[in-house]
């Protein structure tokens, strides 16, 4: 077991912090609340080739593993930072396997900044149109219609829908205006490469909602230690610091599923172990995204609830985090239909539970 | 980043783990479980000497005090089996928490005449801490002990509450107050006092999960000075010397093996993996905090084995892993229904009744070893920094 960070991890994470410190503040994260999108900082992250880390050298990116991406995800959530860095991740990288099909895309994004994202639903299973993560500022949406996987190409259209978690989301078809479709694969192998997507954007989102957490806690403690009622800092007070620890405790357990979740998909990519659903990632990335999300949300609402009174008001950052918490899992669906997904996966077949337990 | 610890690193412990199940499937036979039901003693000499004979209670113990000195790694696969196995084996925690404490706060002598007896399965010792009127707040032992003047020996009246596995231990590691006057810390005293000293009074009682545990009362025992660990009034000095030998953190544990065993009579019953989503949830959520928990205990084990301390890192696993015990027990008792409730022998119970086993003792987990409140005291304290809450 070795669960530092590289020297290289440890200073990727810190030049991407010393970004979101200067650069995502809360004015900031205010200032885009209505486009889920901050400009300025989307450029200075491409300069730093950070939205497309995680493509391969040979697709323009820098050729980082997952885990690689889930810290940053970490980051990113933690300063609940207006880019769609998830999201362009997740795309580059499908865009990647899907190869050929894909190159001149691919070609666009890491190489002009143009965003790319996923649609996380089939659009003709669903059969409703959902709002899309990334799709008010996103030129390409890359979406599973039943068989086929394909890339839609189009004008962004800058305005999102006005949302919860405050995020650039928006509705997108393959049937808008001036919209151009490149099919990247078809049949089994469209499923399998969205499916692929999908557990990457669980795991990353995953991350990110640890991240959130930690911060939203943070803030709880903070206000907790100054604040004082009754004579004394109400950290002091049991009924308002056991709290904090338990979310304390339930972060520390979210960071370390992610974490193991996104090592799973790496050695995946190596060729270990089995892959699909059987295979480690998929169950690890929706426990991660079902812990993760439960346990961010109850973390938020600690780190408001701290706040007494005040942590309703908008003036208190606290707000922001509390939002986020819930929207982000939910750009997916309900977090708990992972655990139906994990069910299937674990416990369909005697003995798969054992053989997860002691290996 | 590596996760693997324990469950998957290398074939050594792969062939350990086979050998442990083999060994340890031998001592969990319906006699035995029965016979640990109905006495409340989950301790079987023979197991416990075989273990001892194959070297596993002292594995990680340096040689010249009669363990092994392996690989602590083991250990962590050790307690897993131990746990998942359902064998008699509290011996094993027992015998190996009284020799670290003498290893790192006994004399000399009492290393060469205890820690090579309790790990060659010879004796064990039980706990003497906490008392009446005490709980959690340990050092408010109120215990006397008295030197008798001009001689070498001390007398000892009062009461310890929760002295488990006294009936079958031949030692106490017994904490005295030998000064009232001074604050609570710095007057105690402990002893490593022999069980049929006269004047001790062991009385059973019984507990909710089934596993019995003691109250002992100490009527003018009289015990010698070399008895004593450690200094006189240096007693919390003793135990915190003691507490950070202790190995933080764990692994898989009771909570797999209660989700494995409500799996086993749910596919018993039906064949398959009912369609019902409320089943799978409750299976599905006891898979997740299961997945958590483990992470969180290797990941105490591995910092502690790495030098650090892991103090606030073993609250975070103590704490989680008892209080998601008890959600999932309550949860998958519910999801197996009715036929749950059966004990086991009962015709028609479940997977022999450890779903409704567990759930009775998950209560306890809660409490013993620091309750949760004294864990979220310290994780509120040490990791986020937030004042002393009581």
């Amino acid at each position: 077991m070795d669960l530092n960070p590289t020297p290289e991890q440890t200073q990727v994470v810190g030049a991407f912090r010393r970004v979101l410190e200067g650069k995502s503040t809360p004015a900031h994260v205010r200032a885009a609340e209505k486009t889920g999108f901050d400009a300025a900082l989307w450029r200075e992250a491409v300069d730093m080739g950070i939205p497309f880390m995680g493509v391969p050298e040979s697709g323009g990116g820098s050729g980082l593993g997952l885990l690689d991406i889930a810290l940053l995800a970490e980051v990113y959530g933690e300063f609940i930072a207006p880019l769609p860095f998830i999201e362009t991740n997740v795309a580059g990288r499908l865009l990647a396997r899907a190869g050929e099909p894909g190159r001149a895309l691919l070609e666009a994004v890491t190489g002009k900044g143009v965003i790319a994202t996923v649609a996380l639903t089939d659009t003709k299973a669903s059969g409703k149109q959902r709002p899309i993560p990334a799709g008010a500022v996103a030129e390409v949406v890359i979406m599973l219609e039943g068989d086929k996987l394909l890339a839609v190409k189009g004008a962004a259209p800058g305005a999102a829908l006005n949302n919860m978690g405050s995020g650039p989301l928006a509705f997108r078809s393959k049937d808008e205006r001036g919209a151009s479709t490149t099919v990247l694969a078809e049949g089994a192998r469209a499923r399998e490469l969205h499916s692929r997507a999908l557990d990457e954007w669980r795991t990353l989102t995953a991350a990110a909602l640890e991240g959130l957490g930690r911060k939203a806690i943070a803030i709880g403690v903070e206000y907790a230690r100054n604040r004082k009622a009754f004579g004394a800092p109400i950290g002091s007070y049991q009924g308002v610091a056991h709290p904090l620890a338990d979310s304390a405790t339930d972060l520390d357990g979210a960071q370390l599923l992610a974490r193991s979740a996104a090592v799973a998909a790496d050695e995946e990519d190596k060729g270990g172990g089995p892959k699909g659903n059987a295979g480690r990632f998929s169950v690890l990335a929706s426990m991660a995204l079902a812990f993760c999300a439960e346990r961010a949300q109850r973390a938020a609402h600690v780190g408001l609830h701290v706040h007494g009174g005040y942590g309703f008001t908008l003036e208190y950052d606290i707000q922001m985090y509390v939002r986020r918490a819930k929207a982000w899992p939910l750009a997916l669906d309900d977090p708990r239909k992972e655990y139906q997904r994990i069910a299937g996966m674990l416990f369909n077949q005697p003995g798969t539970m054992e053989k997860w337990i002691f290996g | 980043m590596d996760f693997r610890l324990g469950r998957d690193r290398g074939d050594d412990l792969k062939a350990f783990r086979a050998e442990l199940r083999e060994v340890l499937a031998r001592y969990s036979t319906p006699e035995a479980r029965s016979r640990a039901i109905s006495t409340g003693t989950w301790l079987d000499w023979d197991l416990h000497r075989e273990m001892a004979k194959r070297g596993w209670i002292g594995d990680d113990f340096p040689k010249e005090l009669g363990g092994r000195g392996n690989d602590p790694v083991r250990m962590i696969a050790m307690r897993e089996e131990l746990d998942l196995s359902g064998a008699p084996w509290l011996g094993w925690i027992y015998a190996r928490m009284i020799a670290s404490s003498l290893r790192a706060a006994g004399s000399e002598q009492q290393k060469k005449e205890f820690i090579p007896r309790l790990l060659g399965g010879e004796m064990i010792a039980c706990l003497g801490y906490t008392e009446p009127g005490c709980g959690s707040d340990v050092a408010a032992a109120a215990t006397k002990a008295r030197k008798l003047e001009g001689g070498n020996e001390w007398v000892i009246d009062g009461q310890k509450m929760f002295t488990t596995v006294a009936e079958v231990a031949s030692y106490v590691f017994l904490l005295t107050r030998t000064d009232p006057s001074v604050p609570k810390h710095k007057g105690l005293t402990l002893f490593l006092v022999p069980l049929n000293s006269k004047g001790i009074e062991v009385r059973e009682v019984k507990t909710l999960g089934g596993e019995r545990t003691n109250v002992t009362f100490y009527k003018g025992v009289r015990v010698p000075d070399s008895s004593r660990v450690g200094e006189v009034n240096g007693g919390w000095k003793v135990m915190l010397a003691a507490l950070a030998e202790e190995r933080p953190g764990g692994g898989r544990d009771l909570k797999d093996k209660l989700l494995l065993a409500t799996l086993e009579s749910v596919l018993a019953a039906e064949g398959k993996l009912p369609d019902d989503p409320v089943l799978r949830e409750s299976l599905a959520r006891c898979a997740v905090e299961n997945e958590v928990s483990s992470l969180l205990g290797y990941r105490a084990m591995w910092l502690f084995g790495q030098g650090k301390n892991a103090g606030v890192e073993g609250s975070m696993f103590k704490l989680f892993s008892s209080e998601s015990l008890i959600r999932s027990s309550s949860m998958l008792l519910d999801a197996v229904g009715p036929l749950g409730l059966l004990r086991e022998g009962e015709q028609g119970a479940l997977a022999h009744g450890e779903v409704e086993h567990l759930y009775r003792h998950s209560h306890v987990e809660t409490i013993y070893g620091g309750s949760s409140e004294i864990q979220r005291g310290i994780i509120a304290e040490h990791r986020l920094g937030l004042p002393k809450s009581r």
